[in-house]
């Protein structure tokens, strides 16, 4: 691992946000907010409350976040790109991605956060089964993510192992696609193949991922079946797309 | 015994449906959720045309001897009912999420027209504070 100390030299003045998306986290996003802070106090988090009824806002507005509350639930993909509207907007250059229930560790950011700071990367997403240690998810969503994977990577050429990772850094290019389009539902592996399409460099690193603390996951068994159709539809149909450019910096408002 | 026109002609038609809904979904006029229902409709549709000893037993099964293409139109109506169900949900689930925008918004104007005077302890970007 890059050593915490030579990540935050590098990434030294450059405005930097972490985006959490949260629904019904009040147990678990109050840590994660103080997680990040511990790594590095110079990270900026907008949690995305996509509209929790329990006290996630007021948590997270409690621990220092900025906090964009949903008026209701827009889904993952929504609140995700929320996030990346805001750091579009407000000019950062860095941006990660966090789930809000505790899942994601960010002592392991430095290995996310690698590969864009030293420009190999305009996407780096962290893998829990590159490596094949930590919390590996049950047999049934494994099979799923296998499935995936291999799809992505035959459309994006490149080896992909885990494509519903929400643990990911992305640039400022990264920032613009993303506040631009982001697809809905069950986004990860969307956007990782548009990112491809449009260019953008991909890089996969090992990660070790926690088991989810609180909350539930949001998908259910039969509504990962309708999740598979769709998203296997979107790739295919995604084939015969042509993709737009990232947005451009003067529609920044 | 269903005529071969028919059949031809059942089968030209979902095809098409197929492919004005695939081009839809490419063009971004019709999102991927929206569409799964048609295209189930269309696959049957065409799996219903061309399979033709399959429709005539399952119009023997209900009885209709004289015409089985009969069936054909029953199952897309079927659909389109379905088809119909659903988007009055998704109708519903709208015309909420629209009144809640529609408050939301009222809610921030008042906000921003009072709050400009007196600092309350708004800290999110969104309206009310739980």
């Amino acid at each position: 691992m890059p050593p915490r100390t030579a990540v935050l030299m590098r990434i030294g003045e450059l405005r930097r946000i972490a985006i959490v998306p949260a629904l019904n986290e009040e147990e678990t996003v109050g840590r994660v907010i103080d997680e990040i802070h511990a790594f590095d106090p110079g990270f900026d988090i907008v949690v995305v409350d996509d509209g929790s009824t329990d006290r996630t806002a007021g948590i997270a507005a409690d621990a220092g976040a900025h906090v964009l509350r949903l008026p209701f639930n827009l889904g993952i993909g929504g609140a995700v790109q929320t996030g990346y509207r805001f750091a579009f907007e407000r000019g950062y250059d860095i941006a990660v991605q966090i789930d809000g229930d505790g899942q994601h560790d960010p002592v392991q950011l430095p290995l996310i956060l690698e590969p864009v700071l030293s420009g190999e990367a305009d996407l780096c997403v962290g893998s829990r089964f590159a490596s094949g240690s930590g919390y590996q998810s049950s047999f049934t969503r494994r099979l799923g993510i296998r499935l995936f994977a291999w799809v992505v990577s035959a459309v994006v050429r490149q080896k992909v192992t885990d494509t519903t990772s929400g643990f990911r850094a992305v640039n400022r290019k990264g920032i613009a696609l993303f506040a631009a389009d982001y697809p809905h539902d069950y986004p990860e592996v969307e956007a990782t193949i548009m990112c491809v399409k449009h260019k953008l460099r991909l890089r996969e690193v090992p990660v070790e991922m926690r088991e989810r603390a609180g909350g539930e996951s949001s998908i259910t068994a039969l509504r990962s079946i309708y999740y598979m159709t769709k998203v296997l539809l979107a790739i295919f149909v995604g084939l015969f797309r042509r993709y737009a450019v990232p947005l451009e910096e003067e529609h920044r408002r | 015994m269903t005529p071969l026109p028919v059949s031809i002609a059942a089968a030209v038609a979902s095809f098409l449906l197929l492919l004005v809904v695939f081009e839809l979904i490419r063009s971004r006029r019709l999102r991927e959720r929206y569409a799964l229902l048609w295209l189930l409709t269309g696959v049957v549709l065409l799996g219903l045309s061309v399979w033709r000893d399959g429709l005539n037993t399952i119009a023997s099964w209900f009885g209709v001897e004289t015409y089985p293409p009969a069936i054909l139109g029953a199952v897309g109506a079927l659909f389109i009912l379905a088809v119909l169900l659903h988007y009055s949900t998704v109708i519903s689930r709208l015309s909420d999420q629209n009144t809640i925008l529609a408050q939301r918004l009222a809610l921030l104007e008042q906000q921003q027209r009072e709050g400009d005077h007196d600092q309350g302890t708004v800290t999110t970007t969104g309206g009310l504070t739980t």
